[in-house]
């Protein structure tokens, strides 16, 4: 890790450090991991994009449903590809760390959920969302009438306002209260 | 149209708007008051000052101050959460005072009786409006894409935000909680942030630096999925408390002890007697935890009854007794105090209101990377929905009760019989083993030694088998399925575990009558000893007698901890043996004879085990419970307990690691996790009741222990405060345990307990009382909202509506049960506009335009 290291000094890692749900710790170990996914040649690691499809390489991040959508959401990349940065990658580390809290995650979870990024959760969103939790393939998809009772029921129940798509506060409404969600 | 009649229609229904204003602003104060309590209040505090725009448009027309003053309020309450939104309310607000101005100018003209001008105001006012609703449409579209996309505030957002920053320190750390890119956090952080001090993140990084196992959880975690991996936290947990109760038990009672107590050898108790000297040594003998095991500091009959040890007079008996008090207290203050951060944090959601978009919006486990596991979870949230389809479905029509019920009872039937078998049994061999040990054990073989023992062990493995082919029977749904079959191992292990100790009791009776002879014979033998002493040399006393030949009782006590001990490493053994064989062995069979096999091992018959989370929480559960019930008499189980448990660390992660397969059903570990807890409890409860019951009523053996010579254990505590306090503190002390004291105390509690539990009743009520007012609200927020386009609609259509009257249909909400509010609203939205509005009553409208809609009559 010696090389590793010395890129990142020690004001850049506190501070990172204060601006992050992590420990200096897993910093250093994201750094790590980041830097393996450098091209051999590049040297500035910090302000390299790394593209989308190197990301999903990421075991961790391979056999996830989300996976794409994770990368647009925490990619600050101008022209939308979905690459990611150092901070970027941070981002995405801090707001998926265990000592987040409930708000950031259920944000961050709304944008991944906003498969067009319409600020709300339409019918198609929740249609999208269910064929990526059932893994998209023929087999195991669900017909459409029980797609339509599903979306109905989920509309149903989170959609107060009644207005056909759950926004924000009503999608943090629900999440807040989820068992599974909060620990 | 006149306007006096208006002013005075005003006077009527100003009290009517007051109705609503008082009902709205006690629906705020009680979203205040509740915050506190429930969390999910703010929320809902949120979803309301979202629709506050509108309402603030829409109210304008009311003109009222007070309910201006009601959402400052709010907004001040919304903290700096939203600054950019509060700025642009302001904003609003002013823009209102602006066309309030214009429209009182408007109105003055009016009075002037130039009615045709004035109607073109109206107009005009009117288009003003649709503007005004365009703009703050815009702006409302403009705040949600801030809300998305924070990367695009503005600068002097920024700068408010840095104002903010300065201000407080403290908010400094909650940067990291908001949801920017690294980016935009680096520099604000840069720019305002000039001294900090790292001391509480050096203190951070070193906790972190100090849990133990991390990364091989995150391992698991990431190839199981996380219920396994809350096993490994779990079983972490558990061993946290036990290095604690090791900690308390070794440092207080075994090492001053040994350091300082009496040595090997010196007195009776710490010697093995002669008849054993020969096989004191033998290995057979040490592992049953006899011979030099049984008279060493690992048990309970070698500590001696000496007040004060050593030169740092080390109160013995007392510290002895205050450690068993409080490793039990300290138990107890650790699984209440886990149990209720449970329950803060995952209590709220108990409720099934949002069954569906829990399993829609939180069903994936973000922790899996292995594709296989990823598989098996598509699979079964595919299942979960459909199941939640499909229930949802036959929640109406139920098919063949009696069947099921039938059943379900008769499951219950064979269960009951299991378990009263299982515990004739152990209470049988029991018996049986009693009978042997009078015999001597050197006659009887090898299984006849360890029958209980064994017995209870295969019990422990086979039953569970028995109640998994029972309870499909029941045809319950798999999580509710789990949890019976989960209550009934439970109830089996806790009969077993009671019959042994039931049991063990007989066999302390059997030895306190041994006790007595023994007792006799004694003082027999002491008189003989005496006087053949007395007769043959003067000089000679007593303590030329070897220890080891003075005869001894039989000491219950060290019996009872030998028990435990024994328990607990023969049911270690079998954890680890069915581990080797069940997992291990099985994981090679299949994988090396797959090749030369006339059927396909791996997917077929035998195939790879799943990791069996509630077993293994259960079997961890019930050990943890035999530690607590044998502590107090075998001062070793905590630190054996340590052992096992770190062992069992490396030696299951290395077993679900290299034999076992993801689980087909995955489940969540989080949502039983309170489950697993109130086991724990209740385990802990019932372990300490034999305990306390030992303690409180069976006197002390006379020859070994802290407590022998005493009349009860607890006597210790007397002797002290007489002898090592001054006398008003035990006068002190004597009145506060005067029943009189104690039990107004008791009942005093027990009122606490009833009333505070009537407070969270009437709390949650409160709570599903402000729901439904909550959407009520809103439910007349949205006819506001859609008010002025359907008067406009209206008007347009009615081109000379002077004088006339018109019908508006506004949509019937299905919540919106109480139509009265709504009028309200649209009579005091009419009043702002000098227009009449009648209203039918319900029963003189058709019924069938009702269903649909509400009819609102307008008349100009």
């Amino acid at each position: 890790m010696g090389t590793t290291a010395s890129q990142l000094d020690k004001g850049m890692l506190s501070e990172y450090q204060e601006l992050t749900f992590l420990t200096k710790q897993e910093i250093l170990l994201a750094y790590k991991r980041f830097s393996e996914l450098l091209p051999k040649e590049e040297t500035n690691g910090l302000s390299y994009r790394i593209p989308m499809n190197a990301i999903l390489e990421l075991p961790e991040l391979k056999t996830n449903p989300f996976n794409k959508r994770i990368c647009m959401v925490f990619s600050t990349s101008d022209s939308h590809d979905g690459s990611l940065s150092f901070d970027d990658f941070l981002d995405l580390l801090s707001a998926f760390s265990d000592s987040a809290t409930l708000e950031i995650k259920s944000h961050y979870a709304f944008r991944i959920f906003d498969f067009d990024d319409d600020g709300t959760l339409g019918r198609q969103d929740l249609e999208k969302l269910v064929n990526c939790l059932t893994g998209g393939t023929v087999d195991t998809s669900l017909t459409p009438e029980e797609m339509k009772q599903l979306i109905d029921n989920i509309l149903e129940e989170s959609d107060i306002d009644k207005d056909g798509t759950v926004n924000l506060s009503e999608f943090q409404h629900v999440i807040s209260r989820s068992p599974d969600f909060v620990s | 149209m006149l306007h006096k009649n208006s002013t005075l229609s005003y006077c009527l229904q100003s009290t009517k708007i007051h109705c609503l204003l008082l009902v709205f602003a006690h629906t705020v104060r009680e979203f205040f008051f509740y915050r506190k309590e429930y969390k999910l209040f703010y929320q809902k505090i949120l979803l309301i000052c979202l629709f506050i725009p509108f309402l603030n448009e829409s109210m304008s027309f009311l003109g009222d101050e007070q309910f201006e003053g009601g959402n400052k309020e709010k907004r001040h309450r919304e903290k700096r959460r939203d600054g950019s939104k509060d700025r642009r309310k302001r904003a609003n607000a002013k823009r209102r005072e602006r066309s309030r101005a214009d429209r009182e100018n408007e109105e003055f003209e009016e009075r002037l009786g130039k009615r045709e001008k004035g109607r073109r105001g109206r107009v005009k006012n009117d288009q003003e409006a649709k503007k005004r609703d365009e703009q703050d449409s815009e702006d409302k579209e403009n705040s949600e894409d801030k809300e998305v996309k924070p990367e695009s505030l503005s600068p002097d957002e920024l700068e408010k935000l840095k104002e903010a920053v300065d201000e407080k320190k403290k908010l400094i750390q909650s940067l990291r909680g908001k949801p920017w890119p690294m980016k935009k956090k680096l520099v604000t952080l840069q720019e305002t942030l000039r001294i900090q001090s790292h001391d509480d993140q050096d203190f951070e990084n070193f906790k972190t630096a100090c849990i133990p196992w991390e990364m091989k959880i995150k391992e698991i975690e990431s190839h199981f999925g996380s219920s396994v991996a809350s096993y490994f936290i779990f079983l972490r947990w558990m061993y946290g408390i036990n290095m604690i109760l090791f900690g308390l038990t070794f440092g207080l009672v075994m090492v001053p002890e040994a350091l300082m107590g009496r040595p090997y050898g010196s007195i009776p108790r710490k010697t093995v007697p002669r008849a054993e000297e020969a096989s004191a040594m033998d290995f057979a003998v040490l592992w049953d935890f006899g011979g030099y095991a049984q008279y060493s500091v690992l048990f309970y009959g070698f500590y001696s009854n000496q007040r004060a040890i050593g030169w740092l007079k080390f109160r013995m008996p007392l510290s002895y007794f205050l450690v068993g008090v409080g490793t039990v207290a300290y138990s107890y203050m650790v699984v209440i105090r886990t149990m209720a951060r449970n329950a803060n944090e995952s209590g709220v959601g108990d409720d099934n209101s949002f069954n569906f978009s829990w399993k829609m919006f939180t069903s994936w486990d973000y922790l899996i990377g292995n594709p296989e596991t990823a598989d098996n979870k598509f699979a079964s949230i595919t299942t979960c929905f459909k199941e939640a389809i499909l229930e949802e479905q036959e929640s109406r029509k139920d098919d063949n009760i009696h069947l099921t019920r039938f059943l379900r009872v008769l499951a219950n039937f064979l269960v009951l019989c299991c378990l009263a078998g299982s515990g004739y049994l152990i209470y049988f061999v029991v018996r049986r083993s009693q009978k042997f040990a009078l015999d001597g054990f050197e006659n009887h073989t090898w299984w006849e030694r360890n029958e209980v023992n064994m017995v209870m062990s295969l019990l422990g493995m086979f039953c569970p088998m028995l109640f998994d082919v029972i309870s499909t029977l029941e045809n319950y749904h798999p999580r509710v399925a789990l949890q019976w079959q989960l209550g009934r191992i439970f109830a089996l292990f806790l009969g077993n575990l009671y019959t042994f100790i039931i049991a063990l009791m007989d066999e302390i009776n059997v030895k306190r009558e041994e006790e007595n002879i023994v007792k006799f014979n004694i003082t027999m033998w002491e008189a003989s000893l005496y006087n053949g002493t007395v007769s043959e040399n003067f000089t000679a006393s007593p303590i030329t007698i070897h220890p080891a030949d003075v005869p001894r009782g039989p000491c219950w006590e060290t019996m009872v901890g030998q028990e435990f001990v024994r328990l607990i490493i023969s049911d270690t053994m079998t954890t680890y043996i069915t581990l080797l064989i069940g997992d291990f062995l099985r994981a090679v069979l299949v994988r090396f004879l797959n090749h030369c096999w006339c059927w396909d091992l791996e997917a077929g018959f035998p195939s790879y085990s799943e990791f069996d989370v509630s077993g293994n929480v259960l079997g961890l559960i019930f050990n943890q419970g035999m530690i607590w019930m044998g502590a107090f008499y075998a001062p070793c189980l905590p630190a054996l307990n340590v052992l096992r448990l770190h062992v069992s660390m490396y030696l299951q992660c290395w077993a679900v690691m290299c034999c076992n397969v993801p689980q087909e059903r995955v489940f969540k570990a989080s949502g039983s996790n309170n489950f697993y807890m109130a086991m724990l409890l209740v385990i802990l409860f019932l372990s300490t009741l034999p305990n306390i019951y030992t303690i409180v009523t069976i006197p002390p053996s006379f020859d070994c222990g802290p407590f022998s010579g005493k009349n009860r254990m607890f006597d210790v505590i007397h002797e002290t405060l007489e002898s090592d306090f001054p006398a008003w503190f035990s006068k002190v002390f004597s009145y506060a345990s005067n029943p009189g004291l104690v039990l107004p105390f008791i009942l005093l509690m027990v009122l606490a307990i009833y009333y505070l539990q009537s407070t969270s009743k009437s709390y949650k009520e409160a709570n599903v009382e402000l729901k439904k007012k909550l959407q009520m609200v809103i439910q007349i927020m949205k006819i506001i909202l859609l008010l002025p386009t359907t008067v406009n609609n209206w008007r347009n259509n009615n081109a000379s509506f002077q004088g006339q009257e018109g019908e508006i249909l506004l949509p019937k909400s299905r919540q919106l049960e109480n139509e009265s509010y709504s009028c309200l609203i649209i009579q005091t939205y009419c009043l702002r506009r000098k227009e009449r509005v009648t209203f039918f009553s319900k029963k003189t409208y058709d019924n069938e335009v009702k269903k649909k809609s509400f009819p609102v009559v307008f008349s100009f």
